[in-house]
């Protein structure tokens, strides 16, 4: 499997304070693969994210995406957050057309075909469960409801890269476990290479085929396992022996990192 | 919710329709600007009469209705002449004001240098400037408009540019990671987000600017109810002088009116808390 995100020796840090938020990191993620990133808070998961965006580039160390040098915005990627960040003042289906009237080749054609963006954004939005809540401005949803319309708002442009920084945090618990679902199918039905960020050790195992584990700050992956639970995994999947085996370990690895060495 | 657990409260006495018993609430408060204002001429009224006030101290209503009446034509025409002054420099502060505040909400280089001295600037009374600009210009209606504008423009300025740079990262990350330019930040997220503060600035900046162009016109105008009041005070036409402040409380009253509603139509959104409901 090629490699479509792969970072290489990779030390990064904001400002002039010289603390490093991340030193050393090597990271590869296959093509069509869903990795999941797990850590003490304060790691530098979310350098990550940016580092694989082209939203900050490395001090030192490569950053590839798509076999490419990051050297700008790679544009072929989708985010979404813990905070839904969806604009008030924007209905839910104006809110999922903001990334098209951004990105080319969408943007110049926006005007003359939005039937058919409108069309792909209530597709999308019946997908995650949303079906006919378009018109609904954001804050007449609730928290869930905004979290879904936020992953529809990242998958419009049909990114090739999807990237989450624990886009479930701050949900309750069954909501975050209908989530899961909502998020296991739309990778498994796009095909994408989905990076995940998250504290949450079950929600890694349970979606990701390979779960990286970072040290304390400065980050760098101190241990990585693949998840061989055969798909497509059902929510029961969490209660077997192979799963609680696979995030008994994790925790016990995180547990290490927060240890300062 | 409120709505669900009203009908509770009236459940107790099978008599009263909780529908009538809140029908007749929403009244009583709709009333309630009315019955304050009335009650408050009322009073005054009163108590002129009761102590026998002498009308160089305090006119009563009824004497001040009395030079609405003859002095009606100064009245209005200053009042026009006064409204004229403030739209004018009013308007002056919206444009200079929104394009200053959008330049240093989207450059922090901008924002370092220039807030210093726009806080310096601010903290000048603008009574003390009217002489330069009398100076400058002369006794007439220029130093009335430029009162009004360079009273008004601050709350502009430093709301458009808090709005501008309360932009929540993740929003901006989303956008720049699609390739966004700042451009489009600002277009797309930017602009629209700093809207109700644009808007809730402009109800505290037309009030500051009607300041403004009162003081001017009491110093250095021929014409205007500043200066209407400045000849008032001078032959001690204590009346007309509470006539033209009532004038003025009108004229101010209405402006602001129109402030609040446009704010409500452009940016409703932003009020959806109910709690002030």
């Amino acid at each position: 499997m090629p490699a479509f995100v792969e970072l290489t020796d990779v030390t990064h840090a904001y400002g002039g304070d010289g603390v490093s938020a991340v030193e050393g990191l090597s990271l590869a993620v296959g093509e069509g693969e869903f990795a999941a990133v797990v850590g003490p808070s304060g790691c530098g998961k979310s350098t990550l994210m940016k580092l694989a965006t082209g939203l900050q580039f490395p001090r030192r160390g490569t950053v590839r995406v798509a076999g490419d040098a990051v050297r700008k915005p790679v544009k072929l990627a989708g985010m979404a957050f813990q905070n839904p960040t969806l604009l008030p003042w924007r209905t839910t289906l104006d809110n999922l057309l903001l990334p098209l009237e951004v990105v080319e080749p969408h943007r110049s054609r926006l005007k003359r075909e939005r039937d058919r963006y409108v069309a792909r954004a209530e597709a999308l939005l019946a997908q995650v469960g949303l079906a006919g809540q378009g018109q609904k401005f954001p804050w007449q949803l609730s928290g869930g409801m905004q979290q879904r319309a936020s992953l529809c708002r990242a998958l419009i442009h049909e990114p090739q890269l999807l990237l989450l920084d624990e886009p479930f945090g701050a949900l309750d618990a069954f909501t975050r476990e209908e989530l899961w679902c909502v998020v296991r199918d739309l990778a498994a039905a796009r095909g994408m290479t989905v990076l995940l960020v998250t504290h949450d050790l079950r929600e890694a195992v349970f979606l990701a085929d390979r779960v990286f584990c970072m040290s304390a700050r400065p980050g760098r992956i101190i241990a990585e396992r693949v998840v061989d639970l055969p798909r497509p995994r059902d929510l029961e999947v969490t209660y077997t022996r192979t799963f609680i085996d696979l995030v008994h370990d994790l925790r016990g690895r995180i547990a290490e990192a927060r240890q300062p060495s | 919710m409120s709505a669900d657990a009203e009908p509770l409260a009236g459940a107790g006495s099978p008599s009263e329709d909780p529908a009538r018993v809140r029908v007749a609430a929403a009244r009583r408060v709709a009333a309630a600007p009315w019955l304050f204002t009335l009650g408050f001429f009322t009073a005054w009224e009163m108590i002129c009469r009761l102590f026998n006030v002498s009308s160089y101290v305090l006119p009563m209503p009824s004497a001040i209705a009395a030079v609405f009446g003859t002095y009606w034509w100064p009245l209005v025409f200053h009042s026009f002449h006064t409204l004229w002054m403030t739209l004018a420099g009013f308007v002056l502060a919206i444009l200079f004001g929104l394009a200053l505040g959008l330049a240093v909400g989207a450059s922090r280089f901008l924002y370092a240098g220039v807030y210093p001295l726009l806080v310096g600037f601010n903290a000048i009374p603008k009574v003390a400037v009217v002489p330069i600009l009398v100076i400058w210009f002369g006794v007439g209606w220029l130093p009335a408009v430029l009162t009004a504008f360079m009273i008004s423009f601050f709350p502009i300025v430093v709301n458009v540019a808090t709005g501008l740079a309360t932009i929540e990262p993740e929003v901006e990350d989303v956008l720049r990671a699609l390739g966004a330019s700042k451009r489009d930040i600002m277009l797309k997220v930017g602009i629209p987000r700093s809207l109700p503060y644009f808007f809730g600035s402009l109800k505290v900046a037309i009030t500051l600017a009607y300041v403004g162009s009162v003081i001017a016109e009491y110093n250095a105008s021929k014409n205007g109810i500043g200066n209407l009041m400045a000849r008032a005070s001078a032959d001690f036409n204590v009346p007309l002088l509470f006539a033209a402040l009532i004038a003025l409380a009108v004229l101010g009253v209405a402006i602001y009116a129109i402030m609040a509603a446009m704010e409500r139509r452009m940016t409703g959104w932003a009020s959806r808390s109910q709690f002030a409901a």
